[in-house]
């Protein structure tokens, strides 16, 4: 079988394994947000953390649950570091630098899960356990409950209230993050991923001398690492290092994890608006750009000419002969497109063309289908501009869902969308002015500004992957990428919540021939086309002195 | 109202698309005249003349002031932009290139004012004609029982004053005494005359116009400088004009967008002096002017002012752009049946005899019984039976000793006795004890007969004869509301849509739902009384549609200010126009509909010119960056797909076509984008591949032109 047709076939089956799990998953999740009992463990959390989960919050309210909940993890989680050196189960690891602290905190906070340190040189037990991957559950519990709100933005009417942050952040962690990553782990652990507390083995290598390798809970956070579009790996080499990702069929699995709840969010929105179609709408649009990006992807992976790329029958450098071009093509584009981060192969060796795909995948937003929660709530503010281009060429002023896109509206959309094109290119052009950050470029030319440009890129749409080559542990990035996570998570979701609050009040609007259609295929080719084009309007000079001066140079 | 017979026989009126040489209102015979008269400066409909561009292009300069020009952050990006590259051209004058970009961004600022300008100046004549019927008119004010006369400007509300023959109504108001013919062409350019009298739904009197005959008293209510020709002075000019809700959240969009570009543009910089091509302040700006949505920054205003501008063809104030745009949301239409929806009144549509007596007897009968009735029901009596028994008049002679018996609510019956024959024609009971007062029977088929009318919705009359054989029933006339023609196309049309129509009427609810079935609307509201009515708009309006109506009494006022779009007749009371947000000057019912489809090609262009405008931004990245940058990295020349001759005609060749593709917009904002009802997927499918792909595709095509055009100039390319 040639490898093209292997990863078609790879393709297939896991877009055939998602749409299996599209309609039970994506009930399930509006049936936990829209559900009015208890369960006793969360009875207790509610206790413990004083909460009334029944109490329905405004806007504002929310916001202020959920930036409270997100600081006072980003509190735990710097001290932990800054204490690891006295807290015992660390490996006797010692203490981690401020800079790296705070960078790392706001990272695994933000959904980011950049890393600037080597895991298994820097971080013992308790805070991998006991802090990354907390925050790997609740980090994208949040994500998930903004999203939620959003929705009940939209199915909501005459009310400003959308819901209570803390149920939906303590259901989405209980109900559904718990179980599926456990389901997950158990999956990962029968691959042959580790999972234990061992501590640090040495081990002799082929060509003589030795290597430290240590253990740890990795299959579990392997789990969440994914579900949670997190990235944040257990070693440095992440999703390549063997013990996270032993084999080609755990490295589709862990794809699937990667996928599985951005795009079933569009059903739980479907089902919670009362029209699974206007999911259906949403979901075509995610897809046809998934699908898109990793045809192209392959294509420049498996046809790149050149001598070395002919032996190796496409781009093979920086990728792993288990997974080979496609598991990694289809692997790193699901990654970019989520904010996931993770990485089974190093997007700095891709082709010029193939990098510049990772780097556009995140520069749409990350939408497609975006991580857990903000995917959904990206994809439905782009659908908003959308709405608003289109429906004034059907005579009327637009409206979505029977919700008027007015100046309210579309003041907090265009907000959302200038933040991360302003995060990511102000902070590019501030390290290639300043004299020192260029100094952390391992090349030059066209590939050292793709390094700095896609450390912005990610950091700023809270995806986490490296281009790999940048130094970025330096004072300079581990600082300007902690900020740029910090805003370009938290600064959309006040946009987000400020939208649904506007959209909950409104009473809808009757839907008539009239009305624009936005569960059409037109609509959805519209949505594909607005978010190529205004992506691609805002970096295409960015992308043309990096990834293109690079893929078009042959 | 007796325009809409001429209005219905143009096949194309429910579209807004106004041909050039049909200027709007005047398509339709009756208003031949009106275009001699003062309205001539309103006519030119949808014209658009290349000399409008000069004869605006002082304006243009003057609206350069840069407190102006900050109401539209686009365009004053681009001034900014053009005071730059000027800067920059000036350090370097040797350098043709910096001229030229300078050049041509003054012309884009430039064009954009003149858009404005072209569509503002549209108004300025019309205005001009206004104003002229305004100025020195004298007033007679009433002071006790005295007389005297006092500027038109000094009157306040409340004052009495006196109008005669040949007088101007000083100011707007109501008569209070007496009743006058009055020439209301200076505001309708309608030049028949109108009766305006005290009391009742015809009571008010606008400023400016002039009384033709007789002498009325009105008391003014409205200040000097706040009257109805003041008001729409302001309104043709523009000056009046505010931004409606749809124009800030486009511009909000627009402003973003442009601060996007902004920081693509601005970080471009430090890029290109990593990658060692770094680029000049006259080149970034040329790419930033390129980028960021010129084409609609510069034509929002136009496009806000025309579809005013297009209203105002069609005789229609409206008193807010909000209204406009409102118009383009409505989704219930409330229509009152008469006038708009059936022919005004009840017409004979048929004689029916009882059995033993012939139809031409029976139309006989009812003709003669019908010769001195004046209502309009009578006269269609006269009609019929001359269309269709061909029955002239035959009788003068003897007519000549006739003694009319005249209908009064009272008898409900109207007739002649002449010759030793009555006649009489009426109400089915009055008839019926008028036969047998006079000892003759009344047969059980002219029950039957009356009954079946007014199931059908008609209303009967039951004609009887009394002569030497005795008194008898003949027959019965069949009266019916006649529906206008073309009625049922147009709420099909409607329909599709998206828009439901209820018809309103003081009819029986079965007689109302006879009239709703044959006009084929969605819904009617019978023996309405204007708290139903009320009650109707409120119920729709909590199911979140956009209510229109028209009305002209006082009893409507209520109801018009409710409505999200309230067309009051000019015909009507001043607290109807004070409650509505539009006056139709030509007091058109039916108008509505096409104020919808004003409303509709408003938002339509707003959009379709946006979503061109963003889309062109591809084809000028293909010409700019591979200029900018294929120096220092050769495979980014793939990207000139175009292959422009050099990277200063590439840039120039963008720049211009930036500029002239606003001028070439302006006769689409000023017009309007073609509007047809459809359904909003058709419309679209059918926009978005001619505005989304079309604005893809044009300036690929439009900067090659120009970079060939531009390549030919010696030292160039």
């Amino acid at each position: 079988m040639s490898p093209e047709i292997s990863g078609a076939l790879q393709f297939l089956a896991l877009a055939g394994s998602l749409a299996l799990a599209y309609r039970p998953l994506g009930d399930w999740m509006a049936r936990v947000y829209s559900s009015d009992t208890h369960w006793r463990p969360e009875k207790w959390i509610y206790k413990v953390i004083g909460a009334h989960p029944e109490a329905e919050m405004r806007w504002p309210a929310y916001l202020r649950g959920v930036l409270a909940f997100s600081a006072v993890g980003v509190l735990f989680l710097y001290a932990l570091q800054r204490l690891q050196g006295v807290l015992p189960g660390s490996l006797g690891f010692r203490s981690i630098d401020p800079d790296q602290a705070f960078n790392t905190a706001a990272s695994f906070v933000s959904n980011t899960n950049w890393q600037s340190y080597y895991g298994e040189q820097a971080m013992g037990h308790v805070v991998q356990t006991g802090g990354l991957a907390v925050q790997n559950f609740v980090s994208a519990a949040v994500g998930m409950a903004v999203a939620v709100a959003l929705v009940r933005g939209f199915a909501r009417s005459r009310t400003g209230e959308l819901g209570n942050f803390w149920a939906d952040l303590v259901r989405g962690t209980v109900r559904i993050l718990l179980p599926v990553s456990v389901a997950g782990a158990l999956v990962l652990v029968a691959c042959g991923a580790i999972q234990n507390f061992s501590g640090i083995h040495e081990v002799g290598q082929f060509m003589g001398g030795t290597q430290e390798w240590n253990g740890g809970a990795v299959a579990s956070q392997e789990a969440i690492k994914e579900l949670g579009t997190n990235g944040g790996g257990y070693f440095n080499a992440n999703s390549a290092h063997p013990f996270e990702n032993p084999n080609p069929f755990s490295n589709l699995f862990e794809i699937f994890l990667i996928l599985l709840i951005p795009f079933a969010m569009t059903r739980t929105f479907g089902k919670m608006v009362g029209s699974v179609r206007q999911g259906y709408a949403i979901l075509g649009a995610m897809v046809t750009l998934w699908i898109g990006f990793t045809g192209l992807m392959m294509w420049t992976e498996f046809h790149h000419g050149g001598p070395a790329f002919d032996i190796a029958g496409g781009a093979m450098e920086g990728k792993e002969t288990r997974f080979g071009i496609a598991g990694s093509s289809i692997f790193a584009v699901a990654t970019t497109l989520t904010s996931t981060g993770a990485v089974n192969s190093f997007h700095s060796s891709y082709t010029g063309l193939g990098g510049g795909i990772t780097m556009l995948g995140m520069q749409l937003g990350e939408i497609a289908p975006g991580g857990v929660g903000s995917g959904l709530y990206g994809m439905l503010v782009m659908a908003v501009i959308a709405v608003f281009l289109a429906g004034l060429m059907v005579g009327r002023t637009p409206e979505y869902l029977g919700r008027k896109i007015g100046t309210r509206e579309i003041k907090f959309a265009a907000c959302y969308i200038l933040i991360t094109p302003a995060l990511v290119l102000s902070f590019t052009a501030a390290a290639l002015a300043l004299p020192t950050p260029a100094d952390s470029m391992t090349n030059s030319g066209a590939h050292g500004f793709s390094e700095i440009l896609y450390a912005y890129t990610s950091a700023s749409n809270n995806n986490g992957s490296a281009f790999a080559g940048l130094n970025a542990d330096t004072q300079w990035f581990n600082s300007t990428l902690g900020i740029a996570m910090l805003l370009g998570r938290f600064l959309p979701m006040v946009f987000v919540l400020a939208l649904a609050g506007s959209l909950a009040r409104q009473s809808p609007v009757p839907e008539t021939a009239g009305t624009l259609r936005t569960e059409k295929p037109l609509f959805t080719g519209l949505l594909v086309g607005t978010i190529m084009i205004v992506a691609g309007l805002t970096y295409f000079p960015a992308l043309a002195l990096g990834p293109l001066a690079e893929g078009l140079a042959s | 109202m007796s325009n809409d017979l001429a209005r219905y026989d143009d096949p194309a009126s429910l579209s807004t698309d106004v041909p050039p040489h049909a200027p709007g209102r005047h398509a339709s015979g009756q208003h031949a005249s009106a275009g001699a008269g003062p309205a001539a400066g309103r006519a030119g409909g949808g014209l658009f003349d290349p000399g409008q561009l000069l004869a605006s292009f002082p304006d243009a300069v003057r609206k350069l002031d840069p407190r102006l020009m900050a109401r539209s952050p686009v365009m004053f990006v681009v001034l900014v932009g053009s005071v730059l590259t000027t800067v920059f051209a000036v350090m370097d004058p040797g350098n043709w290139f910096g001229w030229a970009i300078a050049a041509w961004l003054w012309l884009t600022t430039l064009f954009a004012n003149l858009a404005e300008a072209v569509a503002e100046g549209r108004g300025k004549a019309q205005a001009d004609s206004l104003r002229k019927a305004r100025t020195g008119t004298v007033a007679r004010r009433l002071t006790g029982t005295d007389e005297e006369r006092v500027p038109g400007t000094d009157l306040r509300v409340g004052d009495l004053v006196v109008c005669e023959a040949g007088d101007i109504v000083p100011g707007d108001g109501d008569v209070v005494e007496g009743v006058a013919s009055v020439d209301e062409s200076a505001i309708t350019g309608e030049s028949a005359p109108v009766i305006r009298e005290s009391g009742g739904d015809r009571s008010a009197v606008t400023g400016g116009t002039k009384v033709l005959s007789d002498r009325i008293v009105i008391r003014i209510t409205t200040k000097p400088g706040e009257t109805f020709i003041d008001r729409m002075i302001g309104l043709v000019e523009g000056a009046a004009r505010q931004r409606t809700p749809n124009e800030i959240a486009l511009n909000i969009l627009l402003a973003s967008l442009t601060v996007v570009f902004l920081l693509a543009v601005v970080t471009l910089q430090p890029f290109a002096v990593h990658a060692g091509a770094e680029q000049s302040v006259i080149v970034l700006t040329a790419l930033l002017v390129c980028l960021i949505p010129t084409t609609i920054g510069a034509l929002l205003s136009a496009i806000g002012i025309a579809g005013m501008d297009r209203l105002v063809q069609r005789n229609v104030l409206a008193m807010s752009g909000r209204a406009v745009e409102a118009a383009g949301d409505v989704s219930t239409l409330l229509l009152d049946k008469t006038g708009t929806i059936t022919l005004g009144n009840r017409q004979a549509a048929g004689f029916t005899p009882v059995p033993g007596v012939t139809e031409a007897a029976l139309a006989d009968a009812a003709r003669l019984s019908s010769l001195a009735d004046e209502t309009p029901e009578g006269r269609s009596v006269v009609a019929l039976a001359r269309e269709r028994y061909g029955l002239r008049e035959q009788h003068e002679g003897d007519l000549a000793h006739a003694e009319w018996v005249v209908f009064t609510a009272r008898t409900r019956m109207s007739g002649v006795d002449v010759g030793g024959r009555s006649v009489r024609k009426g109400a089915s009971a009055s008839v019926t004890a008028w036969v047998r007062e006079r000892g003759g029977t009344v047969p059980p088929d002219a029950q039957v007969l009356t009954d079946r009318i007014a199931q059908a919705g008609g209303t009967p009359l039951l004609v009887a004869l009394e002569d030497a054989e005795g008194a008898r029933v003949l027959g019965v006339v069949h009266l019916k509301d006649v529906v206008k023609d073309g009625m049922r196309e147009r709420f099909e049309e409607l329909r599709r849509m998206g828009i439901r129509t209820v018809m309103i009427t003081g009819d029986n609810p079965l007689t109302a739902k006879a009239i709703a079935d044959e006009a084929g609307v969605d819904d009617f509201l019978a023996e309405a009384t204007p708290e139903d009515k009320m009650a109707l708009i409120k119920r729709e309006q909590a199911g979140g549609r956009l209510v229109a109506m028209t009305g002209d009494g006082t009893n409507d006022a209520p109801a018009l200010a409710q409505a999200d779009v309230g067309v009051a007749m000019n015909t009507g009371t001043s607290a109807a126009k004070e409650a509505g947000n539009m006056v139709d000057l030509d007091s058109d019912p039916t108008k509505l509909i096409e104020i919808v489809g004003i409303g509709k090609q408003l938002l339509i262009t707003r959009g379709a010119l946006t979503t061109f405008s963003i889309a062109n931004d591809v084809a000028k990245y293909f010409a700019i960056i591979p200029a900018m940058f294929a120096v220092v990295y050769p495979g980014l020349d793939k990207l000139n797909i175009m292959g422009l001759a050099s990277p200063e005609s590439a840039i120039l060749s963008a720049v211009v076509f930036n500029a002239l593709i606003i001028i070439a917009m302006v006769p689409l904002a000023l017009r309007g984008v073609r509007y047809r009802p459809m359904s909003a997927d058709r419309m679209l499918r059918r926009n978005l591949g001619l505005y989304g792909l079309g604005g893809l595709v044009a300036p690929f095509v439009g900067i090659k032109l120009i970079d060939l055009l531009i390549s030919t100039i010696p030292g160039i390319g």
